[in-house]
């Protein structure tokens, strides 16, 4: 689960980490106020940032022409103008695609006098299974390009899970990023802080860029996040019932929320063939199958290992909830599961829905010859696949055809 | 021989009196394999019976292994839990602990395999179908079975098969079983990004086993372990090896089902995983349905 950069900073002020001051605002009212409050305390200049789960707020363009989903402002008028243009508008950036999004919520927050940007995250090492801190003093600039170009320039530190992070190692990386004094220690306190977020509210990623030095008031430098993202293992959800109120539906596709209510597993992609599957690896082959015979996959579907009538009913009603489905492939491998059970909730979905695009069923697996039976019996015009070859070939050439 | 499990191996199920382990189990009975004892805390005691079969209900690991000699364990035990059940069944000296539970948070496995290493007991999973050394009665009973697999799609024989996905590993045997071809060991190994047993852990193993003579290694976007495997083989491999990477169309930034499979960062991907298995010799099967024809066209 993703969450927004105004909630992952909620977060990590739990944890200590220090982050500019600022509320999360979702009417005008609520803009004037937060900025009143910003200008009052002292502040000369604020930020106001679109909050949606996609980078390149800042280069975005919004549909009615507005430029720009962050933007910096010198007094309360200011902040209330731009909030006028973004608040309910659409954001297009080069991750939203071209439907954009709609922000709903904006952080309004003070702009801090930058000295220089860093770079920080915690991520599992897959291949070590422990959490690793990544620091560089190349902050606000593509991480990825960094650790291509100079990998010299990031620093690892491994965490042993049985002892958790020792201060040593905090004290590496403000080290390596070069501070002294007063934010040395700030630093080892923040890097504590950015931890503590990863482990305690079991976080698939937690990325600071740009960790920035900022001057505040009497020239006083500070270590804080100035922008953050948090990536939440789903697995674990169930031990964070607060962060399980941070989920934003708005921000997921209808058709993956309604999926997830029967507990199917269901992307959506741009083809146009829809395929139902059993199994996430299954699923996966069966996507790479259709576009290995020219066609292109609409969705990835995993049914589970142990679906039931209801569940290939509701997912039959998901796949063509996607205007762009011109064919449908079913590949259930049957293994424990009876097909003939799996038949008829197929034919049972076929009539409800009234489904008028091809469909191709490749039946494998246990009790097979009475699914077959059961489909046949139904008089429903349905295409059956030998192989997941032989059904990739027949949906690609009936797609083509109809 | 094979690897992991042999027919005779003695299994005990962690879980066994909740409705999925209990299925399995009887499955598993059904299939002939050694089911001795199931571990349900509370239950102690009671009996797990099926089809004439009386299994012993114990509280704790350890008193089953005391009692009943059991070498391996399924654990069906829900996510919560799952990660104290693992344990339990290091500290009780299991050679084999098989985690079928699929959910578990990663943080809890980090824990869990930190607190393993330097441990005889090996792990499996979690978020795998588990475990299969065909037998040799009809539909390959009499073998060992471990975790959900369908035992009758499998056939004793010299094929080893090792899989991140379930499906995809009952495709591949499928496959292979449909051309008159048997399998030494069949191995999920899971979709979780923190498992106990790696592609080379069992890729390793098979090299070893004199009666595995040729594998198929099924591997999915994310992680590296696919290549890992792979540069290990292209170093010390002696017998043939078929592989298929599922995931080349999965847009990056998407888990695909498995908590695993993600292309993140650029790493991860299908085209990696499949340069790495060409460099290393490995047969590539341009399809999911041509994994066997691929091993079988090498041999």
């Amino acid at each position: 689960m993703n969450i927004h950069e105004y909630q992952a900073k909620q977060l990590l002020k739990q944890f200590g980490v220090a982050v500019p001051s600022g509320d999360p605002c979702k009417t005008l009212a609520e803009v004037r106020a937060a900025a009143e409050r910003l200008f009052a305390s002292g502040h000369k200049l604020a930020v106001v940032k679109s909050q949606i789960h996609a980078g390149g707020r800042g280069k975005g363009t919004f549909k009615h022409g507005f430029q720009g989903g962050v933007k910096l402002a010198r007094s309360v008028d200011e902040v209330v103008a731009f909030a006028e243009n973004m608040l309910g508008k659409v954001l297009v950036t080069k991750q939203t695609g071209p439907e954009g999004r709609q922000v709903q919520t904006l952080l309004v927050a003070a702009a801090e006098t930058i000295k220089k940007e860093f770079y920080i995250a915690v991520l599992l090492d897959r291949e070590k299974s422990r959490p690793v801190i990544m620091a560089s003093t190349e902050g606000g600039v593509d991480i990825e390009e960094v650790a291509e170009k100079s990998p010299e320039k990031i620093l690892k530190e491994w965490v042993d899970p049985a002892v958790g992070l020792q201060a040593f190692q905090c004290r590496k990386i403000a080290s390596g990023l070069g501070l002294k004094g007063d934010l040395f220690n700030a630093a080892c306190k923040l890097v504590a802080g950015v931890y503590k977020t990863w482990w305690e509210c079991d976080a698939s990623m937690v990325e600071i860029n740009p960790l920035c030095i900022v001057e505040g008031p009497g020239g006083k430098e500070n270590i804080m996040a100035v922008d953050a993202k948090i990536g939440l293992d789903d697995n674990a959800l169930y031990r964070h019932k607060d962060i399980q109120e941070m989920r934003d539906l708005a921000e997921e596709s209808p058709l993956e929320v309604e999926a997830s209510k029967f507990n199917l597993n269901y992307i959506k992609l741009d083809g146009n063939i829809a395929c139902l599957v059993n199994g996430a690896g299954l699923a996966m082959a069966t996507m790479d199958i259709i576009q290995h015979f020219g066609g292109s996959p609409a969705n990835f579907l995993d049914v589970g290992g142990g679906a039931s009538k209801d569940q290939v009913s509701a997912a039959f009603k998901i796949i063509l909830g996607d205007p762009g489905v011109k064919g449908i492939l079913v590949n259930i491998f049957g293994g424990i599961m009876d097909w003939n059970v799996i038949a008829t909730g197929i034919v049972a979905a076929v009539r409800e829905t009234g489904l008028k695009l091809p469909l191709v069923v490749r039946l494998e697996g246990n009790n097979v010859l009475a699914g077959k039976q059961t489909l046949k019996d139904s008089g429903l015009t349905l295409i059956s696949g030998d192989s997941m070859a032989d059904a990739a070939r027949k949906v690609v050439a009936a797609v083509n055809t109809h | 021989m094979s690897i992991l499990v042999q027919s005779n191996t003695k299994v005990l199920v962690q879980g066994i009196t909740g409705s999925f382990g209990a299925k399995h189990a009887q499955l598993s009975l059904d299939y002939g394999t050694r089911i001795v004892a199931g571990v349900t805390p509370g239950k102690g005691g009671q009996q797990f019976e099926h089809n004439g079969h009386k299994v012993p209900i114990f509280d704790t690991v350890a008193d089953a292994v005391r009692e009943t000699g059991a070498t391996a364990s399924a654990v069906f035990v829900p996510p919560p839990f799952a990660a104290d059940a693992i344990l339990e069944g290091a500290d009780a000296g299991l050679t084999l602990v098989v985690a079928i539970t699929e959910g578990i948070p990663v943080n809890d496995m980090i824990r869990v395999k930190r607190a393993m290493e330097g441990k005889s007991t090996r792990l499996v999973g979690p978020n795998c179908p588990g475990v299969v050394t065909p037998g040799e009665g009809r539909d390959s009973q009499g073998g060992c079975r471990i975790g959900i697999a369908p035992g009758y799609i499998h056939k004793k024989g010299h094929i080893g098969v090792v899989s991140r996905s379930g499906t995809l590993t009952y495709e591949a045997v499928f496959q292979l079983t449909a051309r008159g071809v048997g399998q030494s060991t069949c191995v999920g190994i899971g979709g979780d990004p923190v498992n106990g047993t790696s592609h080379l852990d069992v890729i390793r193993m098979f090299m070893a086993d004199p009666d595995t003579h040729g594998i198929i290694m099924i591997g999915e976007i994310g992680g590296s372990a696919e290549e890992e495997a792979a540069e290990w083989i292209a170093r010390n491999g002696t017998k043939p090896v078929a592989g298929f990477i599922a995931g080349a169309t999965a847009p990056p930034g998407r888990r695909m089902g498995h908590a695993g499979a993600i292309v993140s960062g650029g790493k991860g991907t299908a085209k990696a995983k499949i340069d790495a298995f060409r460099m290393a010799g490995i047969g590539i099967s341009p399809t999911p349905s041509d994994m066997a024809a691929t091993l079988l066209k090498m041999m």
